[in-house]
């Protein structure tokens, strides 16, 4: 008789911990043939809120870290990313109902965006950043910096690749996420968070939502403690309310793209701020 | 009993797995030179720690045609994602083995054990770090849309930093698609060799990084190989200089990182305890051994009395002694030579007349020592405020303005490094623009980051290693390049 | 424009001999403000470095030994009743029934209300002006805050003081400070000083706090460490314990580094006292190091250093078990205070 399995439960990501929805509710997944996989946490607004608490505690810790420190973390869930392969190809399958060499080839994309987007971390300063050479005895530097929280709705066709290339460029600077995971593919998001969970990130800086991104893109597009929104997988929405809503409190947004985002630098340097500074040179 | 008698709290090198004697790495394995070996020892004990081979002119030979295979065959068809996932996987290699790599660096060196542990081994893990992730990055490095390797780069590195100056050539070379041959001093070889053991564990390509020990000949033999195409040297300015002579018309970029004098200039206003920090860091960090090293204090007249009353307070709580003590400050000179040089200068410097002061401490009887000295009423004439004395030994001068303060500094065909101290904004920028020195610390000194670029002004070289400009040196713009149409064959 | 137009401050000794006859608000506060600056990054790096020493075997040994008799065994608690301090004092007098040999604590320090039991409860092991012995600190000043008149702070003090304490840590007056009425801070400080004065005309030995967490900047520290030991105070301390952060390690380098320039000046010796997170052995060796390097060591005893500390006396327990016996030990083994 062959062994019985141990079926996995698949929560929220919230705050470093993983929490069920306050408002109790899952939903089904189902293989691409349509078999049972999965409740997943049918996350409300009221999740979406407590996530958006969680991320903004996490800015100055996670912006305040150096850009190596941040670069050696995002390193290390690669790392752990690369440990786990097997267990992200399998839910890929499940999920996507794709081969086997399909399921790996998307995994080890994703670690390599990942580990690409890890080595900006102590770079992209000197990229995006310079001295101006203002006429004037002054000094001064522009500097980009971390925007703060960035609501994501991620691209909801591609479980783990989507995802992560959504998710990575916005940490890079110093920002916390709150991510919309895809609907119908949320296990790798969720297996995603047991990763960052056993890894040095601190808790809030990735927070990962399960279940309808219709019922919670709005909440977070006008929430006023999100500083920037990343719409790129909600072309199935109504969008552009949400880029509406969103400019109530002029968020910074990225509309949707079709397909997964290729890895570019120009996805981190859109979530940051960049400060000039100005002080006196004088001699005497 | 005295408390600051601390018992002692030596570093265990139990950690080490050392051979007895050691090969050539080329071609991704240990091979035996053909020249005749050479005893390494431990300058604080005189105590012989194993036999390097040490490589001639038929070695370099191998180890540039092991380099220049490697970047056909395998490194510069490679991603550079791939090659920065080696670069990584070095990186945290050297991490996993931080602390044998650390006490290997204080038994071969002399440096205390607090430094290499602390300052020295992070610094290259972050090194390698750093580059890792440039490696596929290069477009964004400014160096134009689709900058390309130079090919082989041979790279020659002092005694006073070993493994740290290796991680400074061996990262941005391979980040950029470079393949290396690098030779490292040879009084200090030991962390590099157990550094191509840490390669092997890395699985990194045969040929990509080789490793030629030995002294002057080998190192000649290396930057004049005619199919090199990238030569980067740190180390004395008269060694500079010749390599800048054998490699003209060659063909060959070059950067070179060379000698200092670097002025400490301290402020009627700054803030006065940390500059007393900043004035020892600055001279006797690594026993002085530092090109960038604050060797010459200026201070502010109107508080020279005060700087120097506090300084000698401070000088006299160092702790000089064995490296591998975790309490020692200030460890043992590098090799006889080098303290024959230290205390020909000092000599020098009493004949000259300025004042000497050491600060009292007990010697040990074997190896080479010397005590934390400083020199005031130093004038600018003085040779020991011109010449690098490359030895915990500080030259004092005084200014009366800032504008005084910048001539002084400036004031030397050298133009490494410099320090500023004081509370006041403009100031310190003001003074800044104005020094020819390629790095400026303000209110600290000896800091360093790979993020952060380094080089000189003058004669203390040109080129910069770290940051975004570390990488120039070792890629050209697909436009533009800095060979010229016509090249004469190098000198052998 | 006369010296007179400005607020003449209380004429204390060493505030007169430094500054000059016309002491006034405006001369003391050119005096503060022509202190020199603190660099914060190379301050903390040098705190850090000073933290990096390794003491092992006999030095370990001697500087648990040490630590104990540096300590200030404190309970300041709202909730605190005779039996609690009866169960302090016990613990001070015989911090480790297992080893007798263990050295005694250099204080008890309780709330002024309380002082009467702790005075009983030493009996003999009371100092009570002799050079051995535990003495009995009491804070005051309406501790912790401060926020209170002069004349309920004068009454603070000089209750304890007549119920027998021999040592007052006063807090100054931060909101005064944060101000910028330094005359006020001062002359406050020279009122508790004078409040700290017995009949037979000695005086309790008077502990300043300036509660470093609350006065924020490293200048600030500085300026405020001068201002204490002007008016007269015999040590200068951290921090009441009740604030975050107490007391750190940079701080109290920066504390040391004023008493050192007050002793070059003056051939005085003035006290230190971090109070306040110092848990553990291995930080508490960390500031006998940083004391011995910045000040030397003749700073190591009572009258010159303290801890304030509650929870660090056991783990100073636990590490000196661990030294004669070779086994690491563990809670059970280490009485309650």
């Amino acid at each position: 008789m062959s062994r019985l399995a141990v079926p996995k439960t698949f929560k929220l990501y919230i705050g470093g911990k993983f929490p069920r929805s306050e408002s109790g509710r899952v939903y089904e997944v189902v293989t691409a043939k349509g078999d049972f996989l999965a409740n997943a946490a049918k996350a409300s607004r009221k999740d979406a809120r407590d996530a958006v608490v969680a991320a903004r505690s996490a800015v100055s810790g996670w912006s305040g870290a150096t850009g190596y420190n941040r670069g050696q973390v995002l390193y290390r869930i690669a790392e752990l990313l690369e440990g786990r392969r097997a267990q992200f190809v399998d839910e890929i399958r499940e999920c996507e109902g794709v081969s086997e060499a399909v399921a790996r080839a998307q995994v080890d994309a994703a670690i390599d965006v990942w580990v690409w987007y890890a080595g900006w971390a102590d770079k992209y300063v000197q990229v995006a950043g310079n001295g101006n050479p203002v006429s004037g005895p002054y000094f001064n530097i522009s500097t980009p910096e971390a925007t703060g929280v960035v609501a994501i709705v991620a691209p909801q066709k591609s479980s783990l690749l989507g995802l992560v290339s959504v998710v990575a460029p916005a940490l890079v600077s110093g920002n916390t996420v709150v991510v919309v995971a895809s609907e119908r593919a949320p296990l790798s998001a969720i297996s995603l968070g047991e990763v960052l969970a056993t890894s040095d990130v601190p808790g809030g800086v990735v927070n990962i939502l399960t279940g309808s991104a219709a019922e919670m893109a709005p909440w977070l597009a006008s929430h006023a403690d999100v500083n920037a929104l990343d719409l790129a997988g909600a072309e199935g929405l109504d969008w552009v309310d949400l880029q509406i809503a969103a400019a109530e409190t002029l968020k910074r947004v990225l509309p949707p793209e079709v397909g997964v985002p290729v890895p570019s630098v120009e996805r981190v340097t859109f979530f940051t701020e960049t400060k000039t500074v100005w002080h006196t040179k004088g001699l005497i | 009993m005295s408390f600051l008698d601390y018992a002692p709290a030596p570093e265990s090198t139990a950690i080490l797995n050392l051979r007895s004697n050691y090969g050539l790495f080329i071609g991704g394995e240990f091979v035996e030179g053909r020249g005749t070996p050479f005893a390494t020892f431990s300058p604080a004990t005189e105590v012989h720690i194993a036999e390097m081979a040490n490589a001639n002119a038929s070695d370099v030979d191998d180890a540039v045609t092991a380099a220049r295979r490697a970047y056909d065959r395998t490194w510069s068809r490679m991603s550079g994602s791939d090659r920065g996932k080696y670069l990584f996987r070095i990186a945290r290699l050297v991490q996993e083995r931080a602390r044998e790599l650390a006490v290997a660096e204080s038994l071969d060196n002399g440096k205390p054990i607090k430094e290499s542990r602390d300052v020295d081994i992070p610094l290259v893990a972050a090194w390698f770090f750093y580059y890792a992730g440039w490696a596929d990055k290069l477009d964004y490095a400014g160096i134009g849309p689709a900058p390309r390797s130079l090919g082989v780069a041979a790279q020659v590195i002092p005694w006073n930093f070993p493994l740290l100056m290796l991680a400074w050539k061996i990262a941005p070379a391979l980040a950029a698609g470079n393949t290396v041959v690098i030779k490292p001093a040879e009084t200090t070889s030991l962390t590099a060799m157990i550094f191509a053991e840490i390669l092997q564990q890395a699985d990194l390509p045969a040929g990509v990084v080789n490793i030629v020990t030995g002294a002057g000949d080998t190192g000649n033999a290396l930057v004049n190989h005619t199919d090199v195409n990238k030569v980067a040297f740190t180390g004395s300015t008269a060694v500079g200089r010749a390599i800048a002579r054998s490699t003209a018309g060659s063909g060959k970029k070059l950067t070179l990182e060379l000698g200092g004098k670097a002025a400490n200039i301290v402020f009627d206003d700054a803030p006065i305890d940390q500059a007393i920090e900043g004035i020892v860091n600055g001279i006797f960090f690594n026993q002085g051994h530092v090109c960038c090293a604050g060797s010459r204090l200026l201070v502010q007249e109107n508080v020279h009395d005060e700087v120097i009353s506090r300084l000698k307070a401070r000088m006299s709580t160092l702790r000089v002694g064995d490296p591998l003590d975790k309490n020692t400050d200030v460890g043992a000179i590098n090799s006889r030579a080098q303290l024959d040089r230290i205390r020909e200068l000092s000599d020098v410097g009493v004949d000259e007349g300025a004042e000497r002061w050491s600060a009292p401490c007990v010697l040990p009887d074997a190896g080479f020592w010397f005590a934390p000295t400083i020199f005031t009423n130093v004038s600018t004439s003085h040779r020991i405020a011109r010449d690098e004395i490359f030895g915990p030994v500080l030259s004092v001068l005084t200014f009366r303005t800032p504008a005084e303060a910048i001539a002084k500094a400036n004031n030397t065909p050298y133009g490494l490094s410099a320090g500023i101290w004081s509370d006041k904004g403009s100031r310190v920028l003001a003074v800044a623009d104005k020094l020819r020195a390629g790095v400026v610390w303000a209110n600290t000194f000896n800091q360093f980051d790979p993020s952060s670029p380094f080089g000189g002004y003058k004669e203390s070289g040109y080129g910069r290693e770290g940051g975004r400009h570390g990488l120039a040196a070792y890629l050209e713009s697909s436009g533009w390049s800095a060979a010229p149409a016509v090249t004469k064959g190098a000198r052998k | 424009m006369t010296a007179s137009k400005h607020n003449a401050l209380a004429p204390a000794e060493r505030a007169v001999d430094l500054i000059g006859g016309n002491l006034t608000e405006k001369s003391l506060r050119l005096h503060l403000e022509g202190l020199p600056g603190v660099d914060a990054v190379g301050l903390e790096a040098r705190a850090a470095s000073l933290g990096t020493r390794s003491i092992k075997t006999t030095s370990k040994a001697f500087a648990l030994d040490k630590i104990i008799s540096l300590i200030d065994l404190t309970t300041l608690e709202g909730s605190d009743t005779p039996g609690k301090v009866r169960s302090l004092v016990a613990k001070a007098v015989t911090p480790d029934p297992g080893d007798l040999a263990t050295p005694r604590v250099a204080a008890v320090c309780v709330y002024g209300d309380m002082v009467p039991d702790a005075v009983a409860a030493l009996g003999s092991a009371h100092s009570a002006g002799r050079h051995d012995g535990i003495n009995v600190a009491a804070v005051a000043t309406a501790f912790p805050s401060g926020r209170a008149s002069l004349a309920v702070k004068l009454s603070d003090t000089s209750d304890a003081v007549s119920a027998g304490a021999d040592e007052i840590d006063m807090v100054i007056d931060r909101g005064a400070f944060l101000a910028g009425r330094y005359g006020l801070v001062f002359d406050q400080i020279v009122a508790v000083k004078e409040a700290c004065r017995r009949d037979d005309g000695s005086y309790a030995h008077l502990k300043v706090i300036l509660e470093t967490g609350e006065l924020n900047t490293y200048d600030n520290v500085r300026r405020a460490s001068w201002l204490s030991i002007l008016a007269g105070g015999d040590f200068i301390k951290t921090s009441t314990g009740k604030v975050a952060p107490a007391a750190t390690l940079p701080v109290t380098l920066l504390m040391l580094q004023v008493v050192g320039d007050w002793h070059r000046l003056t051939g005085e010796k003035i006290g230190v006292k971090p109070a306040g997170g110092i848990r553990t052995s291995k930080d508490a060796i960390k500031y006998l190091v940083t004391v011995a390097e910045t000040v030397g060591e003749e700073w190591l005893q009572p009258h010159l250093f303290r801890f304030g500390a509650s929870s660090l006396l056991n783990d100073v327990l636990l590490q000196r078990q661990k030294l004669s016996t070779g086994r690491y030990s563990g809670p059970d083994y280490v009485t309650m205070d």
